[in-house]
């Protein structure tokens, strides 16, 4: 209210006004700072842990690849997986020594759920890989930037998105302005300060660098008025550079956030559909700035990151924590948690989660893990029901209707919750903070966040399998089609060839019109589908005598065995060919017609042959099926029984050529797919 | 002055009913927009438990009236909601004759036992089985929608529908809820 009033205050006066240097955005709030306690030591010092578990989930974008096996020795600074898809980041192992497992561990993400891990057991010596340092000055940009994506950097102030991405703009971008954020406007967190503070300089040099590989002619600052040591650090290291400046900004949560940050330096407001690039700004967090500097220089990638702990331990500080660290050495490091400690939260108070346990790794997004007791975050009162206040409304920095988008999500009403753009929501906690019913808002909005993410992934792949789908139809129709064609073009030759050769009694042949054959080969495909059909209801009554006429006594040890339903897999593979021989046996014996129709065919009687063309196809397809199904089960019982397989070879001429002309069918499907794409 | 009005009414007539046969054949509507509205509500399992071969199928039939909107598990209770909002006509829980929803899974082969006879290939309705004639098989477990329809066809039974499990990357937010606390009921008796 207060905050409306100053606001509309400065309106009337003209903003902005003169004795500010900066441009206000509309709400935000003051949450206790509680930075104090870990700002009073320097940066910590770590020992190397007894292992070092490292998720391949520790950044925005895909997967990386992994690139070492369990047992491998890797020295410090070794790629151990690589950054694979354009959005994506590499690991690197934080220490030497050896891989002793790759496998699922827990992760801190919110959900609590194991994921790949890459565990590394340290020997202690601490061993380098031979560091390639990279004279930025006298480097083609385009290969800069394709060695960051080697080096793993991810932005550091808790987005973690892979630096290498942010900064490909190779000159061509247009940005004329590089932001470095060290708001850090979150309760409780302070590694940005600790870090400004002691390596200013460092920092310079980093900002120098992504100057350069941006091209962007100016570089600015923004630190919140609550870090006078930092601003002196930075003010003293910026002087060394042209170009930049350092902008204190009023401390006000959540000013840390890009949008927020760049409005209250430039007074810019970034359209809600377009990135900062857009208009000509990047934003880079200060520790990615340093990484930067650190990889360029001495050529070391990303293994490491300051992490504050603080909350409810003995001497809360920060610490320089290797990637994988266990967070129970960072604990004991800080003097051990209160025994009133209920849990830990990673990030701030604010946007920060609840760690599924003690026992996770420090990955590259962990800014600050804070001990927590029921003391310092007292769990909510009962949500009351909203009051229509508008306090949220005023609170939320993004401008939009917290109390509009939490009626939809409430009420699953996601499609205008997307309309009231949901989607621009930062997750901030402004409107919770300031909720006097006490309503978790930002917990609607992340559930009707990724309820709606979750509905469009589905919908894409609906969308794909339809997409699928229709081509496999349309294949099938085209196969058909294909299949009628070749037919009437055999039986024409054929005609002709008779009509040479013989002037015998032959009867009148079908009129071969392509039409015909596609009706035949329709009543063919029946026939196959309603034969499967009866061998289908066959084999549900396995043990039907019909099954098992040829080989009664076998047929009923398969039975046994299967009643005994014993779990050795020999066993089963026996049933399994068991069952197999007894249904290519039953499947022989109704198609014995069809055998008299290929013996037919292999005597050479072309007139018999010839009326036949079209029964005969379907049937000898339906006979080779079962020639295989029957050879396939004798080699396998063959296989079992160490008995040669027999009657493979009176029928594999014809199914060779069989195989052989569905390969040249497919063959020219395959043909016609890729001229059809291309 | 009455011929030249008549005129000028017969030259408009004209003249629009040349512009309106011209947007005719320019915004020509290809095919019925109510079947493809439909079909992009149906989850494209292209199960047929609905009874139609397919999901385009049964939008058709939806379309001309001759199914009804609630015979579609896999996309159940919201696709069934969503279906009778689109309609106009009112809701009405999923027939059980066409089966229940279930988790959403994926065919998988067992590799071991697969004989390579290509029957779960011809099955599939969406070309999500690779293999070839006595190789093994595997499902492409990114394309597979779950539908069950390769299951009946194999010989060997090597083919199971596996649940999809939570991974970091599927995870959702929950609902957000109040915890229920118990409030023992000694001395608390409301006068």
């Amino acid at each position: 209210m207060i905050n409306s009033i100053v606001n509309f205050a400065s309106k009337l006066l003209g903003s902005p006004s003169t004795a500010e240097d900066f441009y206000r955005f509309n709400g935000g709030v003051h949450p206790a700072e509680h930075k104090q306690e870990s700002t009073l030591k320097p940066i910590g010092k770590l020992p190397i842990p007894p292992s070092l578990v490292l998720p391949l989930r520790q950044h925005v974008g895909y997967i990386p690849k992994i690139r070492v096996k369990v047992g491998d020795y890797v020295h410090k600074g070794q790629m151990l997986a690589e950054a694979e898809g354009s959005v994506s980041a590499a690991i690197h192992a934080p220490s030497s020594g050896t891989v002793s497992a790759i496998a699922d561990a827990i992760i801190p993400h919110p959900s609590g759920l194991p994921d790949m891990c890459i565990t590394i057991t340290p020997d202690g010596k601490d061993r380098w890989v031979d560091l390639k340092p990279i004279d930025w000055r006298n480097t083609p940009k385009t290969e800069l930037v394709a060695s960051l994506r080697l080096s793993g950097i991810v932005g550091l102030g808790g987005a973690t998105f892979p630096t290498h991405i942010k900064v490909r703009a190779d000159g061509k971008s247009g940005v004329h302005t590089l932001v470095i954020n060290a708001a850090e406007c979150e309760p409780y967190i302070t590694c940005d300060d600790m870090l400004m503070r002691e390596h200013a300089d460092e920092i310079v040099k980093g900002m120098e660098i992504v100057q350069y590989l941006l091209g962007a002619e100016r570089c600015i600052v923004g630190i919140e008025d609550n870090k006078p040591e930092a601003t002196a650090a930075m003010r003293a290291a910026c002087s060394a550079l042209p170009g930049s400046s350092v902008k204190v900004v009023p401390t006000l949560y959540p000013s840390g956030d890009a949008r927020r940050l760049i409005h209250l330096l430039l007074g810019t407001e970034i359209p809600h559909d377009k990135r900062s690039t857009d208009v000509g700004i990047q934003v880079f967090n200060v520790a990615t700035v340093r990484a930067i500097y650190r990889y360029f220089t001495f050529g070391e990638p990303s293994l490491s990151r300051i992490v504050t702990m603080t909350g409810n331990v003995a001497n809360p500080q920060n610490f320089e924590v290797l990637f994988g660290t266990p967070l129970q050495t960072l604990i004991a490091a800080a003097g051990n948690a209160g025994a009133d400690t209920t849990h830990f939260i990673m990030g701030g108070p604010m946007m920060g989660f609840d760690l599924p346990s003690a026992n996770v790794p420090i990955t590259k997004a962990a800014n600050c893990i804070i001990a927590a007791t029921p003391h310092m975050f007292a769990a909510p009162p009962p949500a009351m029901p909203c009051i229509r206040c508008a306090r949220c409304a005023d609170a939320c920095p993004v401008n939009l209707q917290p109390q509009e988008l939490y009626w939809f999500a409430k009420s699953d009403n996601f499609e205008k919750a997307r309309d009231y753009n949901l989607f621009d929501c930062i997750e901030c906690g402004c409107c919770s903070y300031v909720c006097p019913s006490n309503i978790p808002l930002v917990q609607y909005y992340r559930y009707a966040k990724s309820e709606i993410i979750a509905a469009d992934k589905a919908k894409e792949a609906a969308d794909l399998a339809r997409e699928r789908n229709e081509f496999r139809l349309a294949r099938i129709e085209r196969e058909k089609l294909e299949r009628a064609q070749k037919h009437a073009e055999r039986a024409a030759s054929a005609k002709k060839e008779e009509a040479q050769t013989s002037t015998g009694d032959a009867k009148p042949a079908a009129t071969d019109t392509g039409t015909q054959a596609s009706a035949a080969a329709d009543d063919a495909k029946k026939a196959a589908i309603e034969r499967a059909k009866a061998m289908k209801q066959a084999q549900t009554e396995n043990d039907t005598p019909a099954a098992s006429e040829a080989q009664p006594a076998k047929s009923e040890k398969a039975l046994a065995a299967k009643t005994a339903a014993d779990n050795d897999p020999d066993k089963q593979a026996k049933i399994a060919a068991a069952i197999a021989r007894a249904k290519a046996q039953k499947l022989a014996a109704a198609q014995s017609a069809a055998d008299n129709a290929v013996a037919a065919q292999a005597a050479g009687d072309s007139a018999a042959e010839q009326t036949k063309t079209e029964q005969s196809k379907q049937d000898k397809q339906a006979l080779i099926a079962a020639a295989i199904e029957r050879a396939k089960a004798q080699k396998l019982a063959a296989a079992q029984a160490g008995v040669t397989p027999k009657n493979t070879d009176n029928v594999s001429a014809s199914v060779k050529a069989e195989i052989e002309k569905i390969d040249a069918i497919r063959e020219k499907a395959h043909i016609a797919d890729n001229t059809d794409k291309t | 002055m009455l011929l030249s009005s008549l005129y000028v009414m017969l030259g408009l007539a004209l003249v629009l009913g040349i512009l309106l046969g011209i947007a005719a054949l320019l915004f020509k509507v290809e095919g019925d927009p109510l079947v493809a509205r439909i079909d992009a509500i149906l989850p494209q399992t292209q199960c047929g438990q609905c009874g139609y071969p397919g999901c385009k199928p049964y939008a058709t039939a939806i379309a001309n009236g001759e199914a009804d909107i609630n015979q579609c598990p896999p996309g159940g209770d919201a696709g069934v909601r969503a279906l009778a909002d689109l309609l106009g006509v009112e809701y009405k829980p999923l027939n059980a004759e066409h089966g229940m929803p279930k988790p959403k899974s994926v065919a998988f082969i067992d590799e071991a036992t697969c004989i390579g006879c290509t029957l779960c290939i011809q099955a599939c309705p969406v070309d999500a089985i690779l293999g070839a004639a006595k190789h093994m098989h595997t499902i492409i477990a990114s394309e597979c929608t779950g539908c069950e329809l390769c299951v009946a066809p194999c010989p060997v039974d090597c083919i199971t529908m596996q649940p999809i499990a939570e991974t970091p990357d599927n995870w959702k937010w929950k609902y957000p809820v109040i915890p229920i606390k118990a409030v023992s009921a000694v001395g608390g008796n409301a006068s």
